[in-house]
């Protein structure tokens, strides 16, 4: 078995978050199976492509409900960017889309002066730069995070969903990836 | 705001990095895995590829490219040349690359920036805008149009751009710093983020640029010597602009 299943919902760049798995020494596979996202020891929920779509496609693979069994059965969950908002229990994006409602909270639009947020920006209270590429944002009463007046993590049981892409975060985010895989 | 941006530009033919002179007398500098991976150690907060030959003879081979860049690299980057479909799209983003680049595509076909922009969202859309004069050009910036460049911004933002990569055509490969007064018009009409191109010739004109925009793109000021690049990031902060801290490899 891999050690850890990437989340497959149609339109995610799946390659990079593989490939930093690879720098770590972890095997992956990128599987919307039920039975393989239940068992794995990591799941990451990636984050790239619209609301409405990932959400459409993890309704009719199972995907969503296999999801929300691994975390009631308190299996890690790493979500990231769009894979933190899917988490919560409903998005404006698209005109509006239920989310998987792991985590309580919203996903809304930003109202930042240039949208979407772009680049390295300080993720507090870590005192660590990520990287950043969303136009919507969580409203979380589980953020424990912030990046410049934003959520940038949420953290609930077994589900921890972050904004920035660990992935494309460089050092800093090999770092974070290594954290939450070795807790697991 | 996020931090400034210190984007490395690659020109890519055949499958390997070039340098030339409005696409004459090019010469290999070297394989894009080795230098991509070089430039993000020496702390590169992004990178641009451009497929210089833009055919679609060539597209397999940029595919490979972007493959094996994103294998190594763990910063983002964003591809361009030849790409005039969402299926273009699709293959260089599912291949690892964060976003795509659109230049005279998307003036041939505008509803390919809202299409490429539904499917990945608006943050892996790129339009690059040569520009002179007031106006938009094509080939390579050798041919005018008869498109106003500040209306054309607003535009390719209103349909779905996420970021506008803005090359002052006078500038490119100048060193004499960059069109702030023509960065600063174009972002001032719109609200999603610019990249200044065109002119860098300094770590005073890089911080320059990001005194007034969102990020800058470094072709020749860092390909003459890729070494240099903590050391420009260094004077950059000199200046005043902060970038973002590095980290050691633990």
């Amino acid at each position: 078995m891999s050690d850890v299943v990437v989340v497959d919902y149609g339109a995610g760049n799946t390659h990079s978050v593989r490939a930093s798995l690879t720098q770590l020494g972890r095997t992956s596979v990128v599987s919307a199976d039920p039975s393989a996202i239940t068992a794995a020891p990591f799941v990451i929920l990636p984050g790239v492509g619209s609301a409405r779509s990932a959400m459409e496609h993890l309704t009719e693979t199972g995907a969503a409900d296999a999801l929300t069994e691994r975390f009631n059965a308190d299996g890690p969950i790493l979500g990231i960017c769009l894979g933190l908002q899917l988490a919560l229990e409903a998005s404006q994006e698209d005109g509006g889309v239920k989310g998987l409602g792991l985590v309580e909270g919203l996903v809304v639009r930003l109202e930042t002066a240039r949208i979407p947020r772009l680049g390295w920006a300080m993720v507090e209270p870590w005192n660590e730069a990520f990287y950043f590429a969303h136009s919507f944002v969580a409203e979380s009463p589980h953020s424990v995070a912030t990046s410049e007046g934003v959520c940038a993590a949420v953290r609930k049981g077994s589900f921890f969903g972050v904004q920035f892409h660990p992935e494309k975060s460089d050092v800093a985010g090999l770092n974070f990836l290594e954290r939450c895989l070795s807790l697991a | 705001m996020p931090l400034p941006r210190l984007i490395p530009c690659l020109d890519v033919a055949h499958g390997r990095v070039v340098k030339g002179v409005s696409f004459v007398n090019l010469r290999d500098v070297g394989d894009p895995v080795e230098l991509a991976r070089h430039y993000s150690d020496g702390g590169a907060d992004e990178l641009v590829f451009l497929d210089i030959t833009a055919t679609p003879d060539e597209s397999a081979t940029m595919v490979d490219v972007v493959r094996r860049v994103a294998d190594v690299l763990a910063i983002p980057f964003t591809v361009g040349g030849g790409i005039r479909s969402v299926d273009d799209a699709s293959r260089i983003i599912e291949a690892g690359a964060d976003r795509v680049s659109l230049n005279s595509a998307a003036l041939a076909t505008p509803s390919l920036i809202t299409d490429i922009a539904a499917r990945f969202g608006s943050q892996a859309v790129v339009v690059a805008i040569d520009a002179g004069d007031g106006v938009v050009h094509t080939h390579g910036g050798r041919r005018a149009t008869d498109i106003a460049t500040v209306p054309w911004a607003a535009e390719a933002a209103a349909r779905g751009a996420g970021e506008i990569l803005l090359t002052s055509i006078a500038r490119d490969g100048q060193r004499s710093g960059f069109d702030l007064a023509l960065t600063q018009a174009v972002r001032d009409a719109i609200d999603i983020p610019v990249i200044a191109s065109g002119g860098a010739g300094s770590a005073r004109h890089v911080a320059e640029a990001l005194a007034v925009t969102d990020a800058a793109l470094i072709a020749s000021i860092v390909h003459e010597n890729p070494a240099g690049l903590p050391g420009l990031r260094r004077d950059i902060e000199a200046c005043g602009i902060a970038l973002r801290p590095l980290k050691e490899p633990s």
